[in-house]
């Protein structure tokens, strides 16, 4: 793999990705987190400016899932803070549910509802969550499954798509609640090789269009031709950041040299 | 090089044709083996030394509805279908009032007009008509059968009985028992401490009693706690113990399904901003209770064929009625007691295999097929 392989060849627009010097979309200070006895996340500091494009990479067992995860508080911190647009994460379930709502989340496995359609799959947390009519919400569903170019599957059930396709449904999915974050674990991570670049395709156009994300993933060419940092984690830490350039080109921790030496060849 | 390389594609092909026929099937299953052919050769003659009898009794030698109480006292006769059609409203309507019978007749009309569309999953109306089977039957059957309202002659529930009171134990302790026992699974996984520990208690010593304990408390034990002059109707309290018992089991089956849903599916949910009833209610639960479709339907067959134990209290449900027609000297014959049993065993088998394979259509209608 060279880091160029599995991303698009083709040239990226770049007029709409500005990153705001003055809104913050995620700040988390101080923070740590523990598994039972494990100490997963080690005082972690990291500030997102909106439009943002950030890749977290590390080994596996590094604590990047659980970083991001914290962020949507699928998993719960015990120290510091997290404060996403603005809302600090505790264990008031109402602010939870608020910062839900503005954060999109992409799983490594799909996580698609596999009794819905995939129109359904699409509708539901805007209709239920939003409190959006029905007929809206499903052209608002139409409108981004047509962005990720499979509209012709909209009635048929998840387990009737390939893998890919299924990535790009449950990207579509966060996208109809119109998020202002994305969270991305690993979407490329369970896909047959053959359909890691639609789904990246898709993630470089919600990149264009100045969409603040972060990924977790080990696409090295989306990183570098997408984000504008990436951090390495490693042990529960983060370890280094830097410009995608200076980051492949002079990585500064040992650690981080093996990294790349092992995945980059 | 060994391998065959393709100038252009292969076209797909149809599947070769099955071989048939009936020697062919002959062969391949019953006669595919000596231990097969041994096994069939004994079956066959099971077959045929029960068979005829039993169809002599049951039918070519039976006195059907018409004949006389002496057609059943010749010694060659078989079931007794006469004392059957004689006694049959005793056996459906229990000891309610003759005069009042087209009350029941109406409430078992409602019901099949109510139940059929709503198991048609092509009918439309699904909520009116579910609205109608789940809120309104249940208070038009009590108005209509206990009477007192709109000049109707009162009916107190010691006269219900037979088929009637059977099904209505079964109908109010199955959907009873549905939703009770969803909230205890749901309850029993709950992060609240003081929920899961209620949930789990009430689960675990409902499931470690017998039913016919509970109906002992139900019936005999619990007017003894009331305060003096204070009666709860026997039939109501028969009615709570059998649902609460069976909505314990069924509080364990639905978990099972609830263990089987990924978490991945909590956390879409989740991610979505979805709060904890609509995750449940809108992700978990349909897939949940789609893999434990047979563990439901398990536990409404049983349930079914255990309100029988109600006639340890004196209810005249289906099977206590014909137990008490086995005691009428009018239809004193060889047969008479027999042939109730079998008449009892013929009605449990049809609502039980009904719901059986009505589950097993739900089943595959429901099946999308694929995980995650």
């Amino acid at each position: 793999m060279t880091t160029e392989a599995t991303a698009t060849s083709r040239d990226i627009d770049r007029s709409h990705m500005t990153v705001s010097q003055t809104d913050v979309a995620v700040e988390i200070i101080g923070m740590n987190k523990w598994f039972g006895d494990f100490h997963v996340l080690r005082d972690i500091n990291l500030k997102v400016m909106k439009g943002e494009r950030i890749v977290i990479a590390g080994p596996s067992g590094s604590g990047k899932s659980t970083l991001i995860r914290c962020i949507n508080r699928l998993e719960e911190h015990q120290q510091g803070q997290i404060i996403v647009n603005g809302t600090e994460l505790t264990s008031d379930l109402k602010r939870v549910d608020e910062v839900r709502r503005e954060v999109g989340m992409v799983f490594q496995h799909f996580n698609l509802f596999p009794h819905l359609t995939i129109l359904q799959n699409l509708t539901l947390a805007p209709i239920w969550v939003r409190g959006i009519a029905k007929d809206e919400a499903e052209q608002t569903a139409m409108k981004y499954l047509e962005r990720v170019r499979i509209p012709e599957q909209a009635l048929k059930f998840p387990g009737q798509l390939s893998g890919g396709q299924q990535q790009r449904v449950a990207i579509a999915r966060s996208l109809c609640m119109s998020p202002q974050i994305m969270l991305f674990d690993e979407p490329t991570s369970a896909l047959d090789p053959e359909m890691v670049k639609e789904v990246l395709e898709v993630m470089i156009s919600l990149a264009e269009e100045g969409m603040t994300m972060l990924c977790v993933t080990h696409e090295m060419g989306f990183a570098r031709q997408v984000a504008n940092r990436v951090i390495f984690m490693d042990q529960g830490q983060i370890i280094e950041e830097n410009e995608p350039d200076a980051f492949f080109s002079n990585p500064q921790h040992e650690r981080t040299k093996l990294f790349l030496s092992q995945i980059l060849h | 090089m060994n391998a065959q390389v393709r100038t252009e594609m292969a076209p797909a092909l149809p599947p070769p044709r099955r071989t048939s026929g009936l020697i062919l099937w002959l062969r391949q299953n019953l006669f595919a083996t000596p231990t097969d052919t041994v096994l069939t050769i004994v079956g066959a003659l099971f077959i045929l030394w029960v068979g005829p009898p039993l169809v002599e009794f049951l039918l070519t030698k039976a006195v059907w509805p018409g004949g006389t109480v002496e057609d059943c006292r010749i010694e060659a006769a078989g079931a007794c279908w006469a004392y059957i059609g004689a006694r049959f409203n005793f056996f459906i309507y229990g000891f309610y009032p003759i005069a009042e019978y087209w009350r029941p007749n109406v409430v078992f009309a409602l019901a099949a007009l109510l139940i059929v569309p709503l198991a048609m999953p092509k009918a439309p109306y699904k909520l009116i008509n579910a609205l109608l089977f789940f809120v309104v039957l249940p208070v038009v059957t009590v108005v209509l059968l206990g009477g007192g309202w709109f000049g109707l002659r009162p009916v107190p529930t010691d006269q219900w009985g037979g088929l009637l009171v059977t099904l209505i134990i079964s109908y109010v302790a199955i959907l009873g028992s549905l939703p009770l026992g969803i909230l205890l699974a749901l309850g029993r996984q709950s992060n609240l401490p003081v929920i899961k520990t209620l949930c789990t208690a009430f689960i675990e010593l409902w499931r470690a009693v017998p039913l016919i304990t509970v109906l002992f408390m139900a019936s005999i034990m619990l007017p003894l706690f009331l305060p003096q002059g204070t009666s709860i109707d026997k039939l109501l309290r028969a009615l709570v113990g059998v649902t609460l018992f069976a909505s314990a089991y069924m509080a364990e089956v639905i978990r099972g399904g609830l263990q089987a849903i990924p978490r991945g599916q909590y956390e879409a949910g989740a991610s979505l901003g979805l709060g904890y009833w609509q995750r449940m209610g809108f992700i978990v639960l349909p897939q949940a209770l789609k893999h434990v479709i047979p563990g439901i339907v398990n536990i409404f067959i049983a349930l079914f064929k255990d309100t029988s134990l109600v006639s340890i209290v004196g209810i005249f449900d289906l099977l206590n009625t014909i137990q008490a027609g086995t005691s009428d000297t009018n239809w004193f014959s060889p047969h008479q007691a027999v042939t109730g049993y079998i008449f009892a065993a013929i009605i449990y088998w049809i609502f039980c295999f009904s719901m059986s394979r009505y589950s097993m259509f739900m089943e595959r209608r429901l099946n999308t097929g694929h995980k995650r």
